[in-house]
């Protein structure tokens, strides 16, 4: 059984400014087979989470680590990582100019598999996975991501998903854009993968929406780079009412706990505020 | 089209009444043309067909003394091919002059000094038997030269002309392609860094003739193929291909002319470059002109170009001239996109290496023209040659 653990994961931002620390400490630890939505508002970190997970280089691990079984991927290259079992679904995934999505999908297979997959079974597959998200024949021959629409990227993110076989995917909004159908399409795309596969998801949301059909095994609460509460289903639902200003707030304060701290104490005393702060949200 | 030189630029006089003297040639048609490079003012840049050249690097060759003598010694002609002949020239041949007139002075400069031309017939009738016509180490003193290449009626071939080596020289070859004729003309440019070429290509594309037209730019300092193609017969056609890498400090540069004449006329322009490293430069300029007399007309041009680093500049001029109304279709397109860090970080997240993740993009880009060639000697070998190309960061 595989697991996938973030400890502690500190990272920092590239900005015209200088480097900004965006996550300030991130637990995770997820099982093989379940399913984890990080819910939270805008620019808490969810995103930079994911790239950080994925390494994307313009996000740097400051502390902390990354292991998938054991394995600390918190330096290897991006391509290591997708090899090591991981895969990211973006937000936006770009336009590859010149590659057709055919040939993207066998050189992806090839890569991560180390061996290129047998023509017959492989062509099966990926009709038989592109039927089942509604996607025309003819996006096989067209350039990866060129003159998709937002639905239709989204749905290649998931083709890759389920043709690619990874241990563990981070789904970073893949809901946004989508309208009911496309999503429907998109969430059963995810679920197959996960009773196929035994997947292990990490599903970053802002919406309750797509939780009503990928259901989750844990909700975590992320606020201002940490994850500040962490429960079952209800916890979504809880936040679909009552939004998260109760617990932005709190970690304003937990904030200006965290400076007064350093300020009093300019050594190591900022992730012990933070750590102490945490359960007076549970409250 | 006559071999007549039309009065001199340089005697043409302005109007007293301004200065619009210096207003340049609106229409391509009207473009002053001279086989005498004397005819032609020196260029200062800032003209239409130069702007985007770097002169200062080729100024030998565009109004200097070039060598015009017979280069036997760097050329290699594979192994004599049924339906090929190859012989030198003399200027006086009625062959020369028979295609087109050279419209810039570099162009006039390899008219006025070469001494012989080199001819190649085409007489076969297989459309894949290919002949291969290789220069290789013309040497660092300018040069001139000249060639003829001729295409009898109803003959099928593909001529390859291929440069590797040192150079400096500037060229015209003139195509011409007899009535009902297919054939297809490759040239491909492997130059060592510091050479300049400058070559002027002009066809005569006769009636329900094809001429299939390939352009392969991967080495030279400054290289610079400028086909103009003259589809001066009813039911001629060209397909005109191009496809260029330009490494950190190479000007590679194509300037295409589809000239329709005739009714029902045929052209399709496709040029595909990537450009990498500091300095790396290419133009392509694609001037379609649809006379009033070639009625149903079918016409399209397009310029694709992939930047896979900083520090390129890829210039794509599409310009589209049409005097008649009564066409089938006519079009370009031009984009120039950027292979960026994001377009890394796609690949590789699904397990891609970088170095496979460049190749994968290249590749598939150029691809589509290579494939275009028809000969698999010459598309496996230019194929790896643009691999090669990929791994000189």
């Amino acid at each position: 059984m595989s697991v996938l653990e973030i400890r502690d994961l500190h990272v920092s931002v590239d900005t015209e400014q200088g480097a900004k620390q965006i996550l300030r400490g991130v637990n995770l630890t997820i099982n093989q087979g379940e399913t984890h939505a990080i819910m939270g508002p805008n620019g808490s970190g969810k995103s930079t989470l994911a790239y950080a997970i994925a390494g994307h280089p313009k996000y740097h691990v400051t502390s902390g680590s990354i292991l998938l079984d054991g394995e600390d991927l918190t330096e290897a290259t991006v391509d290591a990582r997708a090899r090591a079992g991981m895969f990211l679904a973006m937000q936006y995934p770009v336009e590859i100019p010149g590659v057709t999505v055919t040939n993207f999908l066998r050189t992806a297979k090839t890569a991560i598999d180390g061996s290129a997959p047998p023509i017959r079974t492989w062509v099966k597959d990926v009709r038989t996975s592109m039927e089942a998200l509604r996607m025309d024949r003819a996006f096989a021959e067209r350039n990866v991501n060129e003159g998709f629409s937002g639905g239709e990227k989204k749905r290649n993110e998931i083709l890759q998903l389920e043709l690619l076989k990874p241990k563990f995917a981070v789904l970073d909004e893949t809901d946004s854009g989508l309208d009911v159908d496309a999503l429907k399409i998109v969430s059963e795309g995810v679920n197959r993968a996960k009773s196929n596969t035994d997947l292990g998801v990490l599903l970053i949301t802002h919406y309750n929406r797509i939780l009503r059909y990928i259901t989750p095994d844990f909700v975590h609460v992320f606020v201002a780079g940490q994850v500040v509460e962490s429960g079952g289903p209800e916890l979504a639902v809880q936040l679909e009412n009552e939004g998260y200003d109760t617990y932005v707030a709190a970690s304003a304060a937990a904030a200006a706990a965290i400076a007064s701290a350093e300020a009093a104490d300019a050594s190591s005393g900022a992730a012990d505020a933070a750590a102490s702060v945490s359960p007076t949200v549970n409250a | 089209m006559s071999n007549v030189a039309p009065p001199s630029q340089a005697e043409q006089k302005p109007h007293t009444d301004g200065g619009w003297h210096n207003v340049p040639v609106q229409t391509r048609s009207e473009r002053f043309g001279s086989v005498d490079v004397a005819d032609f003012v020196e260029p200062t840049g800032r003209e239409v067909d130069w702007k985007l050249t770097p002169i200062r690097l080729i100024g030998d060759l565009i109004s200097g003394e070039l060598d015009g003598s017979p280069f036997d010694d760097a050329l290699t002609v594979a192994q004599p091919v049924d339906g090929f002949a190859l012989s030198w020239i003399d200027r006086t041949d009625v062959r020369i002059g028979s295609a087109g007139l050279p419209e810039d002075k570099a162009s006039a400069n390899a008219w006025s000094h070469f001494d012989q031309a080199l001819a190649i017939d085409i007489t076969g009738k297989q459309p894949s038997s290919e002949y291969v016509v290789s220069r290789s180490g013309l040497g660092t003193v300018a040069r001139a030269a000249h060639t003829v290449i001729t295409a009898a009626p109803n003959s099928r071939g593909i001529v390859v002309l291929e440069n590797s080596g040192d150079a400096r020289i500037a060229e015209n070859v003139e195509i011409v392609v007899g009535e009902g004729a297919s054939v297809t003309v490759v040239t491909v440019q492997q130059w060592n860094d510091s050479a300049a070429h400058l070559a002027s290509h002009f066809a005569q594309v006769g009636r329900d003739a094809t001429l299939r037209h390939i352009v392969v730019s991967l080495g030279g300092g400054v290289v610079r193929v400028n086909p103009s193609i003259h589809l001066s017969s009813p039911g001629s056609a060209t397909e005109a291909y191009g496809l260029y890498f330009a490494d950190a400090g190479q000007h590679l540069e194509q300037q295409v002319y589809i000239d329709h004449e005739a009714e029902n006329s045929r052209s399709r322009v496709k040029y595909k470059g990537a450009l990498q490293g500091e300095g790396a430069h290419s133009v392509w300029i694609g001037d379609v002109l649809i006379r009033q007399s070639a009625d149903g007309t079918d016409s399209y041009e397009e310029n694709r170009n992939l930047v896979l680093s900083e520090g390129t500049r890829a210039d794509s001029i599409p310009n589209l001239e049409i005097e008649t109304g009564n066409i089938v279709g006519a079009g370009h397109a031009s984009s120039t996109g950027r292979f960026d860090d994001e377009q890394l970080f796609y690949l590789q997240s699904r397990g891609i290496s970088e170095e496979e993740a460049r190749r994968l993009v290249v590749r598939g880009f150029l691809a589509e023209i290579i494939q275009q060639i028809g000969s698999a000697d010459v598309e496996e070998r230019l194929t790896r040659a643009v691999e090669a190309e990929l791994t000189v960061v």
